[in-house]
């Protein structure tokens, strides 16, 4: 699930009040939105072409020569990423601009999921899009419009990234997708300052997690706080949580196992996943800490639900790493700040599970400046280029030097993303089929925090699954 | 080919030139239709004027509307035929029918709950001295689009824990805590949810039901309501025997309406619960599976049910209206 897929609000469909009267009104309603749609036919873009000299001379351009001289050619990219995140992105493609004399148009939009394969399959795609579920690229492959992609950029991803990151970018055995950004999602946040006070220690294994849950509410406190309320989108924090747990106690081959189906969802690994949630969240003494009972997880947004921990009446918040743009301006999120966030352990301590999300560069064409600019964004130059001008953001590019980030949250991001040990598995709700990453994984996780037993809810969704 | 303006330039330039061909294309109708005079003339004039409508009622709805209806009988890829399995599933999955369920709760209380309420009020506060101003305050929330005042009753009914601290930010619980209570969660027990969201719709669709049954009350001629106070009739009577009868048409226009427009209800589901605690309606059911699920037949098939529950409410309005015409 991408963060701003969540501020989405489904377009209203308003009831009409029909009289004789307003039909005329209607139809001239109509015929003027007809005539837009074929206006909006007409090319509305001025892209600059920035080649001017002078700025050049303030960019190493060596790094660049081997894309040649592209000069008056022009690459365009389709992506959900908008304004605030969008100025970085253009802003890391000026040294490729200027270098090769290339221009980028950059289009984003937040209706980039359902927008993006109604283009592909009008015969109207970009050159490059951004996608940021592994499932949504195989469908847009599906459509035969995607471009596999080349050479350069399979050598610099199987230089640069892990395997597993391969994989996702990868369908029917065929490369055709980089990596781009990525995200943590195996986080836990708390507050430093309590910890220090208490003389709590970030915990290591899951064991030590329990411990140190079960020490807070020896001293009188609930722990931990969350909240699953996110319109119609309520209840995927849970699938989150359910996916850390997956992963965790059934490792991560049962885990891809489970993603494809090829185990059911209602077997006994995901009942033990989904029982380990159930023994934090569905437990009186552990939540919901400032926000209520086990009942009020689910009327709490999750934009609220670690906001507690601020407040001191909850100490735990599990959540990715994209919730640091939840706390106010003046909320200092660091290491010895006001809120900061340890890795959610594994089962041992040299067992590093990570889940998390990214997105993917899948191109629609294969000119020479399309497939070098491709090659740069699957780079390393690119990734500490970006890296120096954002906040909120990191890759799991292994060129990316951590030292160029600048928000803590985003270099302990980095850190886990990077650790040679750790394996990272992507976000099962984003690979599963729609009827059930979408749909019934979310509905049913609501139900059962509501309470729901977990037979009941795994079976629902095993149910729901595509025959 | 159809590329998003960018800038707001572009987006004014664009209105302008959608108005300029919409100006153009009517003129041009407006020029050839200049050219037929004469009886025949008449004739060609009328399709040249129908042509527009039948064209964009084609591409818009009829197409559409034959499409939907095949889709439904397909699979949730849209690749293979699967009879009338998915309507089975409407009428058979638990989860279905409780969407079938909230929805003739809607339809049944909404219009009947709505009109009963604006009824009263327009008789109430019909010649009152505060008239308009009592009028204003029930109509103001019809000019609130439906996600905005979803908004404001989320708000309304949310819910906090009576710990410590925490203090009530909804006023509906702050109620509850003043008169002693516990603090309810309002939107996730069902079915009581269902019913706080149709409040909500009966606020919105109050204020519509008043303003047309008020002014067909002030329709009625004064010289029927002379002769029944002559005939000493009670008020009871009054209501019964004169203004509902004289205002029947209205009544029926105004319940038909708010009929139609709460079985396309979504917003107002989509808004405060998405869907979630078993508040699900057609409309959004619709939605969420043709969207969020990926399964095109099913949701074709959901608004297929739609289509059809609107219908008889349709023709029962038209008939209503020819019978009040001639």
């Amino acid at each position: 699930m991408t963060p701003e897929a969540l501020y989405d609000i489904g377009s209203g469909m308003f009831g009409q009040r029909g009289s004789s009267r307003s039909r005329v009104a209607i139809a001239g309603a109509l015929s003027v939105g007809l005539a837009f749609s074929l206006t909006a036919c007409g090319d509305s873009d001025s892209g600059d072409s920035g080649t001017t000299d002078n700025e050049a001379a303030a960019i190493d351009c060596a790094p660049y020569t081997a894309f040649g001289d592209l000069k008056g050619k022009t690459v365009t990219i389709y992506t959900g990423i908008v304004t605030p995140e969008d100025t970085p992105h253009k802003e890391s493609y000026k040294p490729f601009e200027d270098c090769t004399g290339a221009t980028i148009k950059y289009e984003g939009d937040k209706a980039f999921e359902t927008q993006i394969l109604v283009r592909a399959k009008a015969g109207n795609p970009p050159d490059l899009a951004f996608v940021p579920q592994p499932g949504l690229l195989k469908q847009l492959v599906d459509t035969g419009k995607a471009v596999e992609a080349p050479a350069e950029t399979a050598a610099n991803v199987d230089k640069f990234f892990g395997e597993d990151w391969k994989a996702y970018g990868t369908v029917n055995g065929k490369f055709y997708a980089a990596p781009l950004g990525a995200n943590v999602k195996s986080l836990v946040w708390y507050s430093p300052a309590e910890f220090t006070e208490k003389g709590y220690t970030v915990p290591t294994t899951l064991d030590e997690l329990k411990a140190l849950t079960d020490k807070m509410v020896a001293d009188g406190k609930k722990p931990w706080c969350a909240g699953i309320s996110s319109g119609e989108a309520t209840g995927w924090p849970l699938t989150d949580w359910m996916e850390d747990m997956m992963l965790r106690l059934n490792g991560p081959e049962a885990y891809d196992k489970w993603v494809s189906h090829e185990i059911p969802f209602n077997g006994p690994e995901a009942t033990a996943a989904l029982d380990a949630v159930g023994g934090y969240l569905k437990n009186d003494a552990y939540v919901n800490g400032g926000l209520g009972d086990v009942k009020s997880i689910a009327s709490t947004t999750f934009q609220d639900a670690g906001l507690p921990i601020l407040e001191g009446t909850c100490s735990l918040h599990r959540q990715a790493s994209f919730y640091a743009a939840n706390f106010s301006k003046d909320t200092k999120v660091a290491e010895d700040g006001d809120v900061f966030a340890f890795y959610l352990p594994g089962k041992d301590a040299t067992d590093k599970p990570v889940l998390g999300g990214g997105e993917f560069v899948v191109s629609f064409a294969d000119r020479p400046e399309v497939k070098a600019f491709q090659t740069y964004l699957s780079s390393d130059v690119w990734a500490n280029t970006k890296a120096k001008l954002s906040s909120g953001w990191v890759s799991a590019n292994k060129g990316l030097d951590p030292n160029n980030l600048t928000n803590p949250i985003d270099k302990l991001s980095a850190t886990i993303l990077l650790d040679p040990n750790a394996t990272f598995r992507f976000d099962a709700s984003d690979l599963m089929p729609g009827a059930v990453g979408s749909n019934a994984f979310w509905k049913q996780t609501t139900s059962w925090i509501t309470g729901q037993d977990t037979k009941t809810t795994l079976d629902n969704i095993e149910k729901a699954w595509p025959q | 080919m159809f590329t998003t303006a960018s800038t707001t330039a572009d987006k004014l330039l664009q209105m302008f030139a959608a108005i300029l061909l919409f100006v153009a294309v009517v003129g041009v109708i407006l020029f050839i239709a200049g050219r037929f005079t004469g009886r025949r003339g008449d004739r060609t004039v009328a399709y040249l004027y129908l042509a527009p409508v039948v064209l964009m009622l084609s591409v818009g709805l009829l197409y559409p509307g034959l499409r939907t209806i095949y889709e439904s009988f397909f699979n949730a890829a849209g690749d293979a035929f699967i009879g009338i399995d998915n309507y089975k599933t409407i009428f058979t999955d638990a989860e279905q029918l409780i969407v079938l369920r909230n929805t003739a709760f809607w339809v049944l209380l909404t219009p009947f709950v709505a009109t009963g309420v604006g009824l009263l009020y327009a008789i109430l506060v019909d010649k009152a001295r505060i008239e308009s101003f009592a009028k204003a305050l029930i109509f103001l929330p019809m000019s609130i689009s439906f996600v905005a005042a979803s908004v404001i009753w989320k708000f309304m009914y949310e819910y906090r824990p009576d710990q410590g601290n925490v203090k009530q930010i909804g006023l509906v619980n702050q109620i509850i805590v003043w008169l002693g209570g516990e603090p309810v969660q309002l939107l996730i027990d069902s079915p009581l949810n269902t019913f706080l969201l149709i409040f909500v719709m009966i606020w919105i669709q109050a204020g519509f039901a008043m303003t047309l049954l008020s002014a067909a009350i002030k329709a009625i001629p004064d010289d029927i309501i002379e002769a029944a106070r002559l005939d000493g009739v009670t008020p009871w009577g009054m209501f019964r025997f004169v203004t509902l009868p004289a205002i029947r048409p209205a009544v029926i226009v105004v319940l038909t309406t708010i009929a139609i427009g709460t079985l396309k209800v979504f917003d107002i589901v989509q808004t405060m619960t998405g869907g979630r605690f078993d508040t699900s309606v057609i409309a959004n059911e619709f939605y969420s599976q043709s969207f969020r699920s990926a399964n095109q037949g099913l949701g074709a098939a959901l608004a297929v049910v739609l289509f059809v529950l609107v219908i008889p409410i349709v023709v029962y309005n038209i008939r209503q209206l020819r019978r009040s015409e001639a």
